[in-house]
């Protein structure tokens, strides 16, 4: 077996409040359409062991959109973008587990809509950085304006993307990386 | 509380997991990154398997992940990792993740990926 034939599987996530441009910035960079996954809501699959039991339970499912970006002939990236709503945070322990990091996406029109993935970020001790999403180039505030507002920690990123533009998005994922070795390199400051 | 439309429930309900015998948990941890290859002996195994199963050993000729055959196969996350559970016990598709899929990456894994995203 060589290495091409078994390429190395990475992940980030890409978190942030509704319609904040999730989809579009996985799309942007991602080398095919992405595609949907469904998982039915956790009660139904963890705590239910027997057909029996499966069928008095509600199915409730949820969609994560997510991309691929081949790296190399041996490494391959996944980009999964959160489900939006606070009901799915669920489905975020499944998806931080094991990742890179996360980029929490801002629309800065809407800034508290990204507070949830922050929080859940921070507590999980993901390494994140904070992307505000210039809608159309217009950026209604500035950076540190934004890292103020939110109370981000000095240590992390807050930076500006596009997320319809693959070379903006490519940045920001570079900027997460580096910030993911930094954190990688002194664990002990998160 | 009664349910109305009980019996229709039911069976949408139950549907997913008859693919599944009715198991709900897959017998192999599968992150969803988790990349996916057919084997030989997968390859060799043609006409032995249901619809699914099949679907699988055909799209895996190729590296997949455990979220991108659910995506194609349209079936739940769940199930898929039933699915592929049994046919890497039974050795017809091998799973490749990194070293400790449940830590973050090291340094050196980071490096690697930095350098490919810089080379995009
Ligand atoms: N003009 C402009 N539109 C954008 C930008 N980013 C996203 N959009 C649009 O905003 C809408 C929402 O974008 P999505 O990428 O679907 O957002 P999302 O975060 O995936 O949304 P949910 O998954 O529903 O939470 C879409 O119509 C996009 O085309 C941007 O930078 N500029
Ligand atoms: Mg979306």
């Amino acid at each position: 077996m060589n290495a091409a034939a078994n390429p190395i599987p990475v992940k980030i996530v890409v978190a942030g409040g509704f319609a904040v441009g999730k989809s579009t910035f996985v799309g942007a960079i991602s080398d095919i359409d992405p595609l949907t996954t469904e998982a039915a809501m956790t009660k139904a699959s963890e705590e239910v062991d027997d057909l029996g039991d499966a069928t008095s339970k509600k199915s409730t499912t949820v969609a994560m959109d997510f991309g691929r970006v081949g790296l190399s002939s041996e490494l391959v990236l996944y980009l999964f973008g959160t489900p939006g709503q606070d009901r799915f945070h669920f489905m975020w322990d499944e998806l931080v587990r094991g990742a890179i990091g996360a980029v929490v996406l801002v629309d800065t029109g809407r800034l508290e809509a990204c507070f949830p993935a922050v929080d859940y970020m921070e507590q999980a001790g993901v390494p994140f950085v904070v992307a505000i999403n210039a809608f159309d180039g217009v950026l209604r505030h500035h950076p540190e304006d934004v890292r103020e507002a939110l109370d981000i920690p000095a240590h992390i990123p807050v930076v500006v993307t596009d997320a319809r533009h693959k070379a903006a998005v490519r940045d920001t994922l570079v900027g997460l990386v580096r910030h993911a070795m930094s954190m990688a390199r002194q664990p002990a400051v998160q | 509380m009664t349910e109305p439309d009980n019996e229709s429930f039911t069976t949408l309900r139950v549907r997913p997991y008859l693919l599944t015998g009715g198991r709900t948990r897959s017998s192999v941890d599968l992150p969803l990154e988790a990349l996916v290859r057919t084997t030989e002996s997968g390859n060799a195994s043609a006409g032995q398997h249901g619809r699914e199963q099949q679907q699988i050993i055909s799209l895996c000729a190729n590296p997949q992940s455990v979220a991108e055959i659910s995506a194609h196969l349209k079936i739940h996350l769940q199930v898929a990792r039933i699915l592929l559970g049994d046919l890497v016990q039974e050795g017809h598709v091998a799973t490749h993740t990194t070293a400790q899929p449940t830590e973050r990456p090291d340094l050196q894994l980071l490096e690697r990926v930095l350098d490919g995203l810089q080379s995009l």
